[in-house]
């Protein structure tokens, strides 16, 4: 079998992989802010019984319980019928968002809780606020916690990231694996265009691996070691 | 007038009173010691005093703020009443100097600038001016204890509550956090100090409280406590914890 790669293909690969990325990047960053509200809420929002705590749990199981795609097309084609115009590009950021949210959710509320109560009582013995000790002690401690599997979610949206090529039809509103198809269609040569697609996918899920190593060494507390490093 | 009154305190978990009407007085300069059996409520007794456990009745002053009462802002209140945790409770993402300075800087809103100057001279009189810049991991138990202690000295506390501050140190450790503790008595610093160390007790508490089963047994000088105690049990107590712990201290 004889692969031929066409360079002409990579203008139009690159411009995927910019709204692969954009996309990826938006929604975790928006993702982080609600789930960091939402997991704030499963924990200090007032237990079971407040309406708080409930809308934040109902939320979470929803996005979390239900496909993204099917979450997607929801958005994309159920808006409209609203009134509300959405484009490929914002249904998916916004399918994405609201996805990752809740299980990042999840995630901070974990870090949130793995934080030793101790630090909450010593942060208000010192006559702090709730809402300081949550930013001032918790919350510093909590998102170093939280990076190890913020990496894990970062690198399955970006793959998944893939499913927005559902609803782009358009060549600029198309990501990584929507020009891939497109330009596979066009001259069949789907075997090469995806291995090219595959090797841009593995690129960008390790140089975002590295650099979260990175920053995760960068903001480590001195003397807690790295577990079962050194022993 | 007392500086600290404690006034029929109850306080009750589930089915179990763990406090069954506590009262107590304490003069600023004063330094009072607390014993008592494990669960004996000791430490649910500090913590109700500046409401880190909310106590179902009774009341508490420091001088003449009610502490107890809900239209007080307890987070002022907390601010001048210095808590020393058994097991230090450092916040584990700061430096010792930046966990001295984060309460004079978020809580009494001290620029930067003379919040480090003050945090260096506490860390200085705990003698861990040189462990400035290091994370509570890479300090020992001792170490950290004293970190804590300066902490709570930052605020310029009125009144400072100690629970069991050795109780989880090595025993070479124990030491170096009682003469920090034994100084600050002599200072003039008021104390209630939660622990089962006899020596610290003999040598610088003005008024040792026996506490079993939710109430105060028994109070007075360290003299009459280990001397002629009223009640049988105090005593009995008292000799149990002096062989355990040892009093060379
Ligand atoms: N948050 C809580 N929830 C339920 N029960 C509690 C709680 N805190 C304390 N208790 C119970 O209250 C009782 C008194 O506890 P406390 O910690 O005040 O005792 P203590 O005298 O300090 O004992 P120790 O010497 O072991 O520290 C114990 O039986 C304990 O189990
Ligand atoms: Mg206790």
């Amino acid at each position: 079998m004889n692969l031929v790669f066409d360079p002409a293909w990579l203008p139009r690969l690159g411009q995927g992989v910019l709204l692969t990325v954009q996309l990826t990047l938006y929604c975790m960053g928006l993702g982080a802010v609600l789930g960091a509200v939402l997991g704030l809420v499963r924990v200090y929002g007032g237990g079971r019984w407040s309406p708080l705590y409930w809308v934040a749990s109902a939320y979470i199981h929803f996005f979390r319980g239900t496909p993204l795609l099917v979450q997607l097309l929801g958005i994309y084609l159920g808006l409209p019928t609203a009134g509300i115009l959405v484009g490929p590009f914002l249904a998916g950021l916004l399918a994405m968002t609201l996805n990752t949210a809740a299980y990042q959710a999840e995630y901070f509320r974990g870090a949130i809780q793995s934080v030793k109560s101790g630090q909450m009582m010593a942060a208000r013995a010192l006559g702090m606020s709730r809402a300081q000790a949550i930013g001032h002690v918790i919350m510093p401690q909590a998102l170093r916690l939280i990076i190890p599997p913020w990496s894990n979610e970062l690198i399955y949206m970006l793959k998944y990231s893939s499913i927005v090529s559902m609803t782009a039809l358009r060549p600029e509103t198309m990501d990584l694996f929507g020009v891939a198809r497109s330009i596979a269609a066009r001259n069949f040569r789907y075997f090469e265009v995806y291995i090219l697609v595959a090797l841009f996918y593995l690129a960008m899920v390790l140089i975002l691996t590295v650099a979260l190593r990175w920053v995760e060494r960068r903001v480590r507390i001195p003397g807690l070691g790295t577990p079962g490093r050194g022993i | 007038m007392a500086l600290l009154r404690v006034e029929n305190l109850h306080k009750r978990y589930g089915h179990e009173e763990v406090l069954k009407g506590v009262t107590l007085a304490q003069d600023a300069g004063e330094t009072k010691v607390v014993i008592g059996p494990s669960g004996t409520g000791k430490s649910t007794l500090l913590r109700c005093i500046n409401r880190l456990t909310e106590p179902d009745q009774g009341r508490v002053w420091l001088e003449d703020t009610e502490i107890t009462s809900r239209r007080t802002d307890i987070n002022r209140v907390r601010a001048k009443i210095g808590f020393v945790f058994q097991d230090f409770n450092l916040f584990t993402h700061l430096t010792s100097l930046d966990n001295v300075r984060l309460g004079l800087m978020k809580v009494r809103g001290m620029p930067r600038a003379a919040a480090t100057g003050r945090a260096m001279a506490e860390l200085e009189r705990v003698g861990l001016a040189a462990k400035a810049n290091a994370y509570p991991a890479q300090l020992s138990g001792g170490q950290q204890q004293r970190v804590s202690i300066a902490r709570a000295l930052a605020m310029d506390p009125k009144l400072i509550l100690f629970d069991e501050p050795t109780s989880a140190l090595d025993p070479e450790l124990i030491g170096e956090v009682l003469s920090v503790m034994i100084q600050l008595a002599r200072d003039g610093m008021t104390m209630i100090v939660v622990t089962h160390e006899m020596g610290f007790a003999r040598s610088v508490a003005d008024e040792i409280v026996f506490m079993e089963g939710g109430v105060i047994v028994e109070q007075g000088t360290p003299d009459k406590m280990f001397r002629s105690p009223e009640v049988p049990r105090t005593g009995e107590f008292l000799r149990k914890i002096s062989d355990l712990y040892g009093e060379s201290r």
